[in-house]
């Protein structure tokens, strides 16, 4: 018994000394997992320039991103793509870009495939890379999940319907991505172009293909020439706050191209 | 079958569980030695998490299970309590209740992300907090808990409940000092169970306790779990995958000092109670 | 302080209020479920309107961006995965329960107790690492892609065997000693007394141990993710990939919106229902209606 009375009376202390949550400049954004590590270390920046403002990032993907930034749960949403017709009642800021790759097994021959060929293997109508000039190999296709926007990115490029493809193996995350394809030698999917860049630097057994001779790398995606890329966008309702706005123009600054680059995302020149 | 054979196989099977968990933590070892040190175990994560350390996401690691078993230890011994010792005056609902706690134990945790994120943190108004992640993951072991306690009081042979009959005692005294000590092994299976699963949960914790990895301030702000923290790591943060090994090294380290103080602490108090 | 009372066989005032006051308890426990069932209701509640819940059950085709939301090969899924990671969890853990109550002592059974608690601890995640990273690759080499019902099947027993093992440890040392020690007195070898003697009188605990471990195996969620290969289909081979419930909601609930997810929660609210039923079914064989 005074197991229990004790316990409770320790947590109702430690819940009635706990400082008010709502504090002024405060910022709450949730969203896109794959935003939300580079704006975690922005927030930590803004932080130290801006004493006394405090910002918490929380993740849960681009839907949640947008269903909070609505609702007023969150004060900014993090979406990792461009937004959609009927998303027009929020105003998107784009803090960098992402480009997308195919990638391979690095000891799989083939140097690179043709639009078509990408297609016809997603598709499942060649499924051995001998038929494409390379060894006895049955295909392992690696698809993203559905309401993933690089799936989205993917299937507009390429023409397809989500229920075209015949995938041997569906991801969630990049990184499961490329641990999956580089396990597998007979594998090919596609990942973040910068991502697959800074695995192939540490060794991981996988390599870039180009797309429309258009080599995968940063580089090409910073300039624009590459076809496969998406903005990473914070979105917002209500702009009227001041320490919003400030945080949101921060982000796109060049102060903080550096943190942009170490997660391997390509700046944005405003 | 013969004697020797069942010997056996009972051996092997056991050698075979000892291998797979040495190929599992050597795994971890291998890969997260090299990184872990007291300053890893101290400092705060940098460059999202793939140098610096994981001092913060300790601090609210640690906030988030003493809610939970808070929380849980007295309404789980409560319920399991009545459940074997009271509720044969009301069968009926004794059988929706055990129902009730098995279909609990069974929902996926992700589930019980959600309802807490939706119950928690926006009906409640606690927010991403580490409150709101420890009732959540409270919930989350109540059924495992009960379950299992359950289990070994009813397991408790019935003469001694006889005994205390025929002494005249109370069916609370009884239970007291006499079947819970009786059933102690099954509790701290439970609790440690409990405490596993608690310190192992991810996608509950996503949606409540949140993703900030920043010192905690007090239990109302939000704090990133260790398992959390590694899952993102490990899926999320490119080029994160040693600091994950690390981190999961950590955890399992927790994990090993946690249950043997668990068995420590069960084990005093209960004996204490049947000599008292 | 030892409390007595007056008539052995009626509950006395302190009993009463015992009674309530743990009462009490196990009906918050309740109330808990219908919170979370009515949650799980409510988010479906657009999908159960429309009277598709049972075009779920039934369709075989999971497109949900473009309308088509079958979900029975998942179910199959969920449900093969479950039985073949009680099928290999269960012997094994039931195995080393017998190990550390009748053949361990000292600081074997110190030592083995410990692998099995740590075991328990290790988050899912690290499990799924560890099976992309070093299981995956070695199935890959004999029938690719690796990532398959197989590989999803033996994470999970992994996983699911030290909760079957502590609870059964746990169920055979509640025995009393002189139950034991009765039948070494009528010579029964040892064999005959753990096939014969404990494991009979420790039923109840066993069973309620494999139970929390099938429902553990049905909402298993982040290493399934990772090494089970997710693609929609009906579980027809070991080296198949498929996708469970669970992880069909791990993987598109950050991203869903509207109908997307209503759907994912159907999902949640099927699994619940599994669980249910399962629940029923082992209280029934508990109780030895069959078995």
């Amino acid at each position: 018994m005074h197991y229990r009375l004790l316990s409770f009376l320790s947590l109702l202390i430690t819940v009635l000394s706990a400082p008010a949550y709502a504090q002024s400049g405060h910022l709450t954004l949730t969203g896109s997992s794959t935003v939300a590590p580079l704006v975690t270390e922005i927030a930590k920046r803004f932080e130290k320039t801006h004493s006394g403002t405090r910002i918490d990032v929380q993740t849960g993907g681009s839907a949640r991103g947008i269903n909070d930034a609505r609702s007023g749960l969150s004060d900014i949403g993090m979406v990792s793509r461009a937004l959609k017709a009927s998303e027009n009642d929020l105003t998107a800021y784009t803090i960098a870009m992402d480009g997308i790759g195919i990638i391979l097994h690095k000891e799989n021959g083939i140097k690179k495939l043709t639009n078509d060929q990408i297609i016809h293997i997603y598709i499942g109508q060649i499924n051995n890379w001998k038929n494409l000039g390379g060894r006895d190999l049955p295909i392992t296709v690696v698809n993203k999940a559905e309401g993933r926007s690089t799936l989205e990115l993917f299937l507009k490029y390429f023409s397809l319907k989500n229920s075209q493809i015949k995938p041997s193996v569906i991801i969630g995350d990049n990184q499961q991505g490329i641990k999956t394809v580089s396990g597998n030698i007979g594998a090919i999917g596609y990942v973040s172009i910068g991502t697959a860049e800074y695995e192939i630097k540490s060794g991981a057994s996988i390599k870039l293909l180009p797309i429309m001779d258009i080599e995968a790398t940063t580089e090409n995606v910073k300039n624009g020439t590459f076809p496969l890329s998406r903005p990473l966008n914070l979105v917002a309702k209500n702009t009227s706050s001041l320490l919003l706005n400030k945080f949101i123009q921060y982000a796109q600054s060049q102060e903080v191209y550096d943190l942009v680059e170490a997660q391997f995302f390509v700046p944005v020149e405003h | 079958m013969t004697s020797r054979m069942f010997d056996a196989m009972i051996l092997s099977s056991s050698l075979f569980v000892s291998i797979i968990f040495v190929w599992i933590t050597g795994d971890v070892l291998l890969k997260g030695l090299v990184h872990l040190s007291w300053d890893f175990l101290i400092s705060a994560p940098e460059n999202s998490g793939r140098s610096g350390g994981i001092g913060p996401i300790l601090v609210s690691t640690a906030a988030l299970l003493f809610i939970a078993l808070s929380v849980a230890i007295p309404l789980g011994l409560a319920t399991a309590i009545w459940l074997s010792e009271f509720a044969k005056d009301n069968e009926r609902f004794a059988t929706i209740t055990s129902l009730t706690l098995d279909v609990l134990a069974g929902i996926p945790s992700i589930v019980y992300g959600l309802f807490g994120n939706a119950f928690f943190c926006v009906f409640l108004g606690l927010g991403f907090s580490i409150l709101s992640g420890g009732l959540t993951l409270a919930f989350m072991i109540l059924p495992v808990f009960i379950r299992t306690c359950e289990a070994g009081l009813s397991a408790v042979n019935t003469h001694w409940r006889q005994g205390g009959h025929a002494l005249g005692i109370t069916r609370i005294s009884t239970v007291w000092h006499i079947l819970l000590p009786a059933a102690s092994p099954a509790i701290i299976a439970g609790l440690i169970l409990s405490i596993g699963r608690a310190t192992a949960e991810t996608a509950a914790l996503i949606f409540t306790s949140g993703y900030v990895d920043r010192m905690p301030g007090s239990v109302m702000d939000s704090g990133r779990a260790l398992s959390v923290h590694i899952y993102d790591l490990s899926m999320n943060v490119t080029g994160g995958d040693q600091a994950a090994y690390t981190s999961a090294l950590t955890l399992i380290c927790i994990i090993i000092v946690l249950n043997i103080s668990a068995q420590i602490i069960m084990n005093r108090w209960l004996h204490r109670r049947i000599v008292k | 302080m030892i409390l007595s009372k007056h008539s052995s066989l009626s509950l006395s005032n302190t009993d009463n209020m015992a009674n309530m006051f743990l009462g009490m308890f196990a009906a918050i426990s309740s109330v808990l479920l219908l919170l979370v069932l009515s949650f799980l209701v409510y988010e479906t509640w657009p999908i159960i309107a429309d009277g598709r819940f049972f075009e779920f059950l039934n369709g075989s085709k999971w497109y949900p961006l473009e309308g088509q939301f079958g979900m029975l090969p998942m179910i199959l899924s969920s449900i093969a995965v479950m039985v073949g990671a009680i099928a290999l969890a269960g012997p094994l853990g039931i195995a080393s329960a017998v190990f550390l109550r009748f053949y361990a002592r000292g600081s074997v059974e110190r030592f083995y107790r410990l692998i099995l608690y740590v075991l328990a601890g290790i988050p899912s995640v690290v499990f799924g690492l560890w099976g992309l990273t070093e299981l995956v690759p070695l199935i890959t080499k004999l029938h690719p892609p690796g990532t398959s019902l197989l590989a999803a099947t033996l994470v999970l027993a992994l996983m699911i065997l030290p909760t079957v093992a502590i609870t059964s440890t746990a169920a055979l040392k509640s025995i009393p000693e002189n139950i034991l020690s009765g039948a070494k007195a009528l010579g029964l070898s040892r064999q005959g007394q753990i096939l014969h003697i404990a494991i009979p009188a420790a039923k109840t605990g066993i069973y309620s141990g494999l139970l929390l471990s099938m429902a553990r195996a049905l909402g298993e969620t982040m290493a399934v993710v990772m090494v089970a290969g997710n693609v929609v289909q009906y579980p027809t081979g070991l080296f198949q990939p498929i996708r469970t419930l669970t992880a069909n909601i791990a993987l598109e609930m950050a991203y869903a919106m509207d109908g997307h997810r209503a759907g994912l929660f159907a999902a949640g609210l099927i699994l619940t229902l599994l669980v249910l039923i399962l629940s029923i079914l082992a209280s029934k064989a508990s109780k030895g209606r069959f078995v």
